[in-house]
């Protein structure tokens, strides 16, 4: 288990170093001028873009550049924006609320997604099973901004039962829709996951053994089918944390959450190198550490999984 | 946009192919997967849908003879009529005729894309799993290395680094979409047929071909290829229904597809700020995306459900 942790460790390196590279390449070097409408409808005058230059290391060549950026990163230094704000405070002010954004939503898929997929799969056929099943194909079709802008609308203007837009500070009241609007495609893949893993569980030898053995229905679903039908559905859940943090661009942006897919989303806009790069390596590592987490869940969770 | 693939996992049907048994001569798979396929309901309704929104694609001018550039400010935002089903955007503009439109470039952009990602991905997956060794570290780790990279956000860095003018022609602008989403979804089939090769690989019959003396070349055109491709026919059918929302997402956050373009996703991102007095604007093209999505999710379904032997 050690030995195959510190494997995987190991290979995130090459993946971290290679995707910032890439990152840095697009955001810094391909544009032609890095400068272009920076100063509005005039040119930027010369003092300003050789000061620019020298900041950020323009006139290096790029792998010099970005290795220079790299040492940045690892001393803790994230680098300025082109206004002289700081990256990391800008990122430690959004960071929480696009936490707490992903958590309601986590916490949907799980008490919705898992109770919906449970009842379905319980009931195979019958009205809650083709209930739970169009609902489900219904969140997947609809695309997660027509769902957030309609939802705002209705619930948050026309009946006002949420607050439409998230103030600053975000309160985790106000985050009750939002947070829906997030998790809802995950949602909907959970219940169906759960749906299809109890079917498949229910048909299996040691249900059947169970149920032979005289043990009550209530027990063998609650302990055998349950158990080995949500290891899946936890590695599922896991995995998709680092996805809807990422995914938060257009949920935060509709709801005016002061949080990091918000913040990169300007960013990108903005031509923003350093605050970009910076945020999208948080992304990658969060990403690629929820996954290593996830693996080694899934080996506990289930015995038969053994990493050496 | 990978996550369909485990997700929506269904066993149903599990008497679909029974009813042809005993004719006698063997059949393939696509064989056995299409006599199945007929059957499902799923299917049928799905094709049908399909049909229309290609037919909406390639000839418009069948649903409308209306042209959809042909504005008029004073009917600015009207609401449905007689006149105009769909109600006026605020241009005043046809909505009607813009939603049948705009299928084009939305589907265009869903379908070069899964065609693209889905060639390289599997031809880069085939030889990732069938040399294994030290092309397979190489592949996987570049693919890693993509993968890694989160979706949106790279398709946006992408399309703001090679930004569309107004005046660039609407082909450019649909192909800078299909790169920046291909750029970024070509690792999940790369991994996805990988691992079904690798399964294939070490497979009797494969070995038998190798024993027999077949060179690599032939051993995977003739037999490892087409032994693993189901698994990717099915998600790509899928993925199709994820890069037409992928598009309209990028095109709802103005980076995606541009107005001289007529798209779904650039319809719904203009109709937003007018939610409240003209909800027209957005429920129709957001009705006809949700129903493009629908049928190739439903299509792609049907297909994994029908391809996979364990199933039946």
């Amino acid at each position: 288990m050690g030995a195959y942790t510190l494997r995987r460790i190991l290979q995130m390196i090459p993946v971290v170093l290679g995707t910032t590279f890439l990152i840095y390449t697009l955001v810094w070097a391909l544009p032609t001028d890095p400068f272009a409408g920076r100063c509005g409808e005039r040119p930027c005058p010369q003092a300003y873009v050789q000061l620019m230059t020298e900041k950020f290391n323009l006139d290096d060549p790029l792998p010099w550049a970005y290795l220079q950026w790299l040492g940045g990163l690892f001393t803790g230094n994230l680098g300025e924006t082109y206004t002289g704000l700081l990256v990391w405070d800008q990122v430690a002010s959004a960071f929480p609320n696009t936490l707490k954004l992903a958590t309601v939503a986590i916490m949907f898929e799980i008490v919705v997604g898992i109770t919906a997929g449970v009842f379905a799969g319980l009931n195979r056929g019958r009205f809650i099973d083709n209930l739970v099943l169009l609902s489900t194909l219904a969140l997947i079709s609809i695309p997660v901004f027509v769902l957030g802008t309609t939802l705002q609308y209705l619930l948050g203007i026309q009946f006002p039962i949420f607050s439409p837009t998230v103030p600053p500070g975000a309160p985790w009241s106000s985050l009750i829709l939002p947070g829906f609007v997030l998790g809802a495609l995950s949602m909907a893949y959970v219940a169906r996951l759960v749906r299809s893993s109890i079917l498949e569980n229910m048909r299996s030898d040691y249900v059947r053994t169970a149920t032979a053995k005289g043990l009550a229905r209530r027990r063998v679903i609650g302990l055998h089918v349950m158990r080995n039908s949500l290891i899946p559905v936890v590695t599922f859940i896991g995995a998709d944390f680092g996805a809807l943090m990422a995914g938060a661009i257009i949920t935060e942006g509709i709801f005016n959450i002061n949080g990091v897919g918000n913040l990169v989303y300007r960013g990108i806009l903005n031509q923003e190198g350093a605050l970009v790069t910076s945020v999208v390596t948080l992304f990658v590592l969060i990403f690629l550490v929820v996954n290593l987490i996830v693996d080694l869940l899934y080996g506990f969770l289930d015995p038969r999984i053994r990493y050496e | 946009m990978s996550n369909p693939i485990s997700a929506s996992l269904e066993a149903t049907d599990q008497q679909g192919a029974l009813g042809t048994e005993g004719t006698g001569k063997p059949r393939s798979l696509g064989r056995d997967a299409w006599e199945d396929l007929r059957r499902r309901p799923l299917f049928l309704v799905s094709a049908v849908l399909i049909t229309i929104f290609m037919l909406m694609a390639i000839v418009p001018q069948l649903f409308t003879r209306k042209d959809p550039r042909e504005c008029d400010l004073l009917r600015s935002r009207q609401p449905p009529s007689s006149e105009a089903w769909f109600g006026y955007d605020s241009l005043g503009c046809d909505v009607y005729a813009n939603t049948i439109y705009g299928a084009r470039s939305s589907i265009a952009v869903g379908l070069i894309t899964t065609v693209l990602v889905a060639l390289i991905g599997s031809s880069l997956g085939t030889m990732a799993g069938f040399f294994g060794g030290r092309t397979d570290s190489i592949l996987s780790r570049t693919a890693d290395i993509f993968f890694g990279i989160p979706f949106l956000l790279g398709a946006l860095l992408v399309l703001i680094t090679f930004p569309s003018e107004p005046d660039t022609p609407a082909w450019q602008t649909i192909m800078k979409v299909v790169v920046a989403l291909t750029v970024l979804g070509w690792p999940t089939f790369l991994r996805l047929m990988r691992s079904s090769v690798i399964q294939v690989r070490s497979s009797d019959f494969v070995m038998a071909a190798r024993s027999l003396g077949a060179p690599p070349r032939r051993l995977i055109r003739k037999h490892v290829v087409p032994n693993s491709l189901s698994p990717v026919i099915a998600v790509a059918t899928i993925s199709l229904g994820g890069y037409i929302v992928a598009e309209a997402a990028l095109s709802f956050l103005g980076i995606g597809l541009q107005p001289p373009v007529i798209s779904w996703g650039s319809q719904i991102s203009e109709a937003v700020p007018w939610l409240r007095v003209a909800p027209h604007m957005l429920f129709f093209p957001a009705i006809f995306l949700s129903f493009c999505v629908l049928s190739f999710m439903m299509l792609g379904d049907a297909v994994k459900d029908a391809l996979d032997p364990k199933l039946r």
